[in-house]
């Protein structure tokens, strides 16, 4: 039976992990979810800003981490529309204009039909230079953009006219897939300009890096999916009517945990089965001698 | 029957298994024209109302991003072909992409468009300025940095390449350094200096939990820092806070390790549903299907 065990062919873990995800997403499995402190505090950060007030989204992620961080990037700017704020959109990855147009076709041009491109709304796409643009974007945002992302001159643009600089947003909200990300913008905006206030939504790889930030430098932060999912839950219950229920494109992170409950039920089961294979084994040969 | 027969039978049920999803219109994308003239995705629904169209080649899209998914969940049996075919297809797109992006984003705008705006204006940026903004001739500086840097192409005079290649480097260097100096050191430093006693301001008693929480922090930063104290032996005081800096460590390690399963689940997870609701149309979460299949 050890012996069994210990020469399992890793392949029968594989296809039982696959089974562990793929039935709960063929059932649409769900979990009921509850908001922790983090989750709190981001939500609290844009529901406590004043009715149309300037907030930079900025989208740093791809479709590699897709899955992860666009439900929680649809519910930051379905809570902005609602709070009526101005929004900025830019990214750091090149690929994240496509993420932004994503959020803007999903959430603006569905469902806040009435706000207007180049009032309520702006998309600045995509520059690169990593950190640089953020070095830049600071002090001079008219230095790199001199046009968004259609190629409009950002000076024709109402909200775009009278903005110098970052520092005349309220808020950054970041969706953070890696480098460049949430890191950056604490590191060169949030740290050095005490008047910019940072939340951020990033992957599970990179939330246990963005932990020491909080709270001082980073009041709220949204780890992976089950953070989207708390996020999801909070604007959910203050946007919704009492008697309806959520369109189901703002329930997407809390069905993705459905998966993930089973997964992690089966990594707890294989992690305690395999050390106690390891310790019968190992106070077997102790008995032989 | 052979291991071969039973793999050639596995792929010609699930060869069938397909044609008859894609009978029932699996797989299919629609498209409608929006409001600015651009071809957008549609769902089913509109398409079976008369507001959309059928998209051959975005449905063609679909198919082959799932083959391919299929091809890179296959190394999960061994390494082969199909799997090696899909890692060389997605870095060369992407390496194309973000030059392609890049090249559109920077350097027509910000560097060709400071240098020549009426030029780039007339010919690619209708919404740019044709005036020349104050100083635009310094951009003349990354032009020229630029063109040593493609020296290294050439076949004689490569070393140009590398002062500005020194450029980026010491630049870099700097930018990073006051950034990590001040975000990761600084403050850090000053985010550790807490209150070992808390009291609650309204009844001046102990605030039990965030002492014991600011408690932890201090000394599992100080222990973990002792572990990496090399000048003294961890032997007595010195090894039992290392042996707890260990633990504090691999506790990180491990709360790091639980984040990085939940991401990979989630990016599992994500391919499991665009296999099953974009391509086979096994599930409609997003209840795009209503009242069609």
């Amino acid at each position: 039976m050890y012996d069994f065990f210990s020469n399992l062919d890793r392949r029968w873990i594989f296809l039982a992990m696959g089974l562990a995800v793929a039935i709960p997403v063929l059932f649409q499995l769900q979990f009921p979810e509850s908001s922790s402190a983090l989750s709190e505090a981001c939500f609290t950060a844009i529901e406590e800003l004043p009715p149309g007030s300037r907030v930079l989204l900025a989208f740093d992620f791809d479709p590699a981490s897709k899955g992860e961080l666009e439900p929680m990037a649809t519910s930051f700017v379905r809570h902005c529309c609602e709070k009526k704020h101005k929004l900025y959109f830019m990214t750091l990855w090149p690929v994240g204009v496509q993420m932004i147009d994503n959020a803007i076709d999903r959430v603006i041009r569905a469902d806040f039909p009435e706000m207007v491109y180049g009032e309520d709304y702006v998309n600045l796409g995509y520059k690169p230079g990593y950190e640089g643009v953020i070095k830049v974007v600071v002090s001079d945002l008219k230095k790199l953009y001199s046009t968004d992302s259609r190629g409009t001159n950002i000076d024709q643009i109402p909200m775009c006219r009278n903005l110098k600089n970052i520092l005349s947003m309220r808020l950054i909200v970041n969706v953070s897939a890696g480098f460049p990300g949430a890191k950056e913008w604490i590191q060169y905006a949030a740290t050095p300009y005490k008047e910019l206030s940072i939340v951020a939504g990033c992957t599970g790889v990179q939330a246990a890096l963005l932990y020491p930030y909080v709270p001082d430098q980073l009041p709220g932060l949204l780890g992976a999916i089950k953070g989207a999912a708390e996020y999801e839950q909070l604007v959910n219950a203050a946007y919704t009517p009492a008697d309806a229920t959520p369109v189901a494109k703002y329930l997407e992170a809390k069905r993705r945990m459905g998966p993930q409950f089973v997964a992690h039920l089966l990594m707890i089961f294989l992690i305690i089965l395999g050390n106690t294979v390891y310790f019968l084994q190992r106070a077997q040969a102790r008995r032989r001698g | 029957m052979d291991r071969r027969k039973l793999w050639a039978a596995a792929w010609l049920a699930f060869a069938i298994y397909l044609l008859y999803r894609a009978t029932l219109g699996a797989g299919s994308t629609y498209v409608m024209e929006s409001d600015n003239g651009n071809w957008v995705y549609a769902d089913p629904v509109e398409y079976v109302a008369g507001g959309a169209v059928f998209s051959p080649i975005r449905t063609l899209g679909v198919w082959i991003a799932a083959l391919l998914t299929l091809c890179v969940l296959s190394y999960m049996y061994r390494d082969n072909p199909y799997y090696r075919f899909a890692e060389a297809v997605i870095v060369g797109v992407s390496a194309a992409y973000a030059m392609v992006v890049a090249f559109w984003s920077a350097l027509i705008p910000n560097l060709f468009g400071e240098l020549w705006p009426a030029f780039i204006q007339s010919w690619a940026i209708p919404g740019l300025s044709a005036e020349h903004r104050e100083n635009w001739w310094l951009s003349f500086i990354p032009l020229v940095l630029g063109a040593m840097l493609l020296w290294r192409l050439a076949p004689r005079g490569s070393w140009i390449a590398r002062w500005p290649l020194a450029f980026i480097v010491g630049t870099t260097a700097g930018v990073r350094l006051i950034g990590y100096i001040d975000a990761d050191f600084v403050s850090q430093i000053r985010a550790t200096m807490l209150p070992l006693i808390v009291r609650t301001a309204e009844a001046g008693t102990i605030d039990w939990g965030q002492s014991l929480q600011n408690t932890l922090i201090v000394f599992g930063v100080l222990s973990a820092l002792v572990y990496f104290l090399f000048s003294v032996e961890h032997k007595g005081l010195a090894g039992r806070v290392a042996r707890v800096g260990t633990w504090v460590l691999m506790i990180a390690f491990g709360a790091a390790f639980g984040y990085t399963v939940m991401g990979r689940i989630a990016l599992l997870a994500i391919r499991f549903e665009f296999l099953f609701d974009d391509w086979l149309w096994l599930i409609d979460p997003l209840e795009r299907r209503d009242g069609i299949l």
